[in-house]
């Protein structure tokens, strides 16, 4: 115990009962319409949902299934170290600190009342702040399996990413031996997240690259409006929700190997949009390159958005038509991507677009299946693959006990 | 690894407490004589005892009020001894300090504003608690290693200004970065005085209002820019072997503690984040990575000095200390040729790939180099 345990509460600690709160909520997202109408407006979540903690804990990671907040900070990490101790204290300590920044504390000691001398250990830049439906979400990268002896451990799902037809993609914007998913309803909350795990990450990983997000483009409550992408069209109206236990187990969740049992796989691509020319496209060619009307978002012909699109009404080359699961064998993933704007670039065009982010149970069949299919996409006009990763999402932490990354790393589980 | 603050560490004295701060000896946290309750509510300021013993002396603050208050320790001019800030409705906290026989005040501010509510104490008889002498060993060193450094400055920095003076631009070149090293080794006591880097180490953008630009980066850009040198390059020349002959009769009289050398150590590292790694310092130079060897090699001289105590208080700092140390000398080592001499490649030369390794080795080595300053003053559990 330390004056730090006493210190004046602020906010954030003062919420450490919203864990209960956040149970509560997962709960109820699991179980059904949690406090959203069909009116409800989830780009804007009650006072009470955005302030909500989500349990750290559970059979899969949060930040897949559950709830799409408003505000993504998303890093890959590379792995310096070659002693396998010390990077599973690294997870351990990664997963410590999780737990305390998902539940609204600040991590170790705090960011102050502790030693003069000594640094804070937390950087104090999300106190107040409430829990902010944070997630953290932890990926590993297909190179990783090449280090610490893991070859064999190396998922057949996790294959690494073809050559798509349009791509262009920058090595420094592409892969990562991690990778850590930060979603939360104030950007402060997920940046202070990623900036204190990679604080605690020196010496045994580096930053690779990292991406902001702003505005969810998918959501997982189909209930809540369907957000709209940079483009200004609704994207992801027919996602698989957090509640559709049948199609996560389908298309999401993973069965195997051993380690990988209620995991996941991470397709994250950082797409650049054509802003400008886009913007200087006619309505009608905008609708027909997506096969969605721009205001309502209803499938050619249809009145609604939820609607079942009649594919064939659509042009050949639209993007809902190709990418859709009829037109795939199925093929089907949870979307959770992101729209982002890093300022812009050299030439006066905004540097914007959307951060793709897909979960699924195999790469194989999930992404590299949809995106051979949409190398005829009318949108391919409009955008630009600029960069890519995939990952091997490992089960969820269970308890308190457990950590991020023991089935893989721990030899008796 | 956490610290824990044991009862006889000094808080924030630093400054006006110079010759007890650092202390980490044990032995007295037991004594009541030394531990003073301050009752702090909205209307009083509460103490325990009016006299105690000069030395080390232990706050142990309890904020009964219904505001946040802060509690001070001042001299008798308003000067602070120690303080606490912060400290909310309902909590302890505890404040230690070391301090000589005199009177002190003791206020209270609930609310945070005003003078605060005040106790006269004072502190009698007594003696200051003794500092470990492996630290006074420590800074005995530390100040004579800083005074090698700049006995062997001046002789290289006098070669260089010889050949400003004499017009010969290539000798000039050659008798820069060499003529840098004692000074970027040691430059957290030079800068401790305040008023010699400004003259000798400053680069352009770094310049205030008014201020004129002398020393060793104004001469670097003429060299390696401008590609003359002008007759007041010559005088600057002259400058600079007087700045440093400055620097040089003073590193004696510097004020350094066991915190203040693992805390120049971390600056060292600040230094080649923010300056080297970047590029920035030595700009038409290029002669980053010789700085960059510098502080390194400075920062590692404050850390093996330190050592001892710190491996006692917390060793799997010191473990991973020595590990980093050994991994950014092992990358530098790759930008030079011959591992003896400070011929490293020139910095427009390293890609930026190899300088977000170097970027890298810095983050992974200045982490745990800050928390050495805590090391050598508490023990962690």
């Amino acid at each position: 115990m330390t004056d730090t345990d006493k210190a004046p509460a602020p906010s954030r600690r003062a919420l450490i009962g919203w864990g209960g709160a956040g149970l509560a909520l997962g709960a109820a997202a699991a179980g059904g319409a949690v406090a959203l109408t069909r009116e409800g407006d989830d780009l804007q979540p009650t006072a009470a949902e955005a302030g909500a903690a989500v349990d750290f804990h559970g059979t899969h990671q949060a930040g897949i299934a559950t709830p799409v907040q408003d505000r993504l900070h998303f890093a890959a990490f590379d792995v310096t170290t070659e002693d396998r101790a010390e990077f599973v204290q690294m997870l351990k300590d990664w997963t410590a600190a999780a737990r305390r920044m998902t539940a609204g504390k600040a991590v170790g000691e705090g960011a102050y009342g502790g030693l003069a001398e000594a640094p804070p250990d937390d950087t104090g830049e999300a106190l107040g702040l409430k829990p902010s439906r944070l997630t953290l979400t932890l990926g590993f990268g297909p190179s990783l399996f090449e280090k610490f002896d893991l070859a064999g451990q190396r998922p057949e799902a996790l294959v690494d990413l073809p050559q798509f037809a349009g791509d262009n993609l920058d090595k420094n914007r592409s892969g990562g031996d991690l990778c850590v998913q930060a979603c939360a309803d104030d950007p402060q909350v997920a940046v202070h997240a990623i900036r204190n795990l990679a604080r605690i990450g020196f010496g045994k990983v580096v930053i690779k690259w990292s991406q902001l997000g702003f505005g969810k483009t998918s959501s997982t409550t189909p209930d809540a409006q369907t957000p709209r992408n940079l483009m200004g069209f609704k994207d992801g109206t027919r996602n698989i929700a957090g509640t559709e236990t049948d199609r996560l187990q389908k298309f999401v969740w993973a069965e195997g190997p051993g380690w990988m049992k209620g995991g996941s796989y991470l397709v994250a691509r950082r797409i650049r949009m054509h802003i400008e020319t886009w913007d200087r496209t006619s309505l009608q060619e905008q609708e027909d390159v997506f096969g969605r009307d721009k205001g309502e978002g209803a499938p050619v012909g249809k009145a609604k958005e939820r609607d079942k699109p009649f594919l064939p009404a659509m042009k050949p080359d639209a993007h809902v038509r190709l990418a859709h699961p009829d037109s795939n064998g199925g093929a089907t993933i949870l979307r959770r991507g992101y729209s982002f704007t890093d300022g812009t670039d050299g030439l006066g065009r905004l540097d914007a677009g959307l951060f793709f982010l897909a979960y699924m149970k195999d790469v194989r069949e999930g992404f590299i299946r949809i995106q051979r299919h949409l190398a005829t996409d009318a949108l391919n006009e409009y955008i630009q693959h600029v960069g890519s990763a995939v990952f091997a999402v490992p089960p969820g932490v269970r308890d308190k006990d457990d950590w991020w990354g023991r089935t893989l790393f721990s030899k008796e589980a | 690894m956490r610290a824990v603050r044991l009862s006889l560490v000094t808080a924030t004295a630093v400054a006006a407490l110079t010759a007890v701060t650092g202390c980490t000896e044990k032995g007295n946290s037991g004594d009541d004589d030394r531990v003073i309750d301050v009752t702090a509510t909205d209307s009083k300021c509460e103490v325990s005892k009016k006299e105690f013993p000069a030395g080390h002396v232990e706050l142990a603050i309890e904020n009964k009020g219904s505001k946040v208050t802060e509690v001070y320790v001042l001299f008798p001019d308003d000067r602070i001894v120690t303080e606490r800030e912060n400290i909310g409705p309902g909590t302890k906290h505890k404040v230690t300090a070391e301090v000589k026989a005199g009177d002190y005040t003791i206020a209270c501010k609930p609310g945070m504003k005003g003078d605060g509510i005040r106790q006269t104490v004072k502190a009698t008889g007594g003696t200051a608690a003794k500092r470990d002498p492996r630290l006074d060993s420590a800074v005995a060193a530390y100040r004579q290693y800083a005074q090698e450094q700049a006995d062997a400055t001046l002789p290289l920095a006098k070669t260089f200004a010889a050949a400003v003076k004499a017009g010969d631009v290539e000798a000039a070149k050659k008798a820069y970065a060499p003529s840098r090293i004692g000074w970027e080794r040691t430059e957290p006591v030079a800068e401790s005085f305040g008023d010699i880097d400004p003259k000798v180490d400053v680069r352009e953008d770094g310049l205030e209002d008014g201020q004129k630009w002398t020393g060793w980066h104004r001469l670097e850009k003429s060299l390696w820019q401008d590609k003359k040198i002008t007759a007041a390059d010559k005088t600057l020349a002259d400058q600079l072997i007087t700045d440093l002959t400055d620097w040089q009769q003073r590193v004696g009289k510097a004020d350094i503690t066991p915190t203040s050398m693992a805390n120049g150590a971390k600056e060292l590292l600040d230094e080649v984040a923010t300056g080297k790694v970047t590029g920035e310092e030595e700009r038409y130079s290029h002669t980053d990575l010789v700085d960059f060897k510098a502080n390194v090699e400075g920062a590692e001289k404050s850390y093996e000095l330190l050592k001892p105590v710190a491996k006692e208080n917390n060793a799997a700092l010191v473990t991973e200390l020595d590990k980093q140390f050994a991994a950014i000398d092992t990358l530098l080592d790759k930008y030079r040729a011959d591992k003896t001499s400070y011929d490293f490649t020139s910095y427009d030369k390293v890609g930026d790939a190899d300088r977000k390794q170097l970027s890298d080795g810095v983050n992974a080595l200045a982490e745990p180099l800050s928390k050495l300053a805590a090391a050598v003053v508490t023990k962690s559990s």
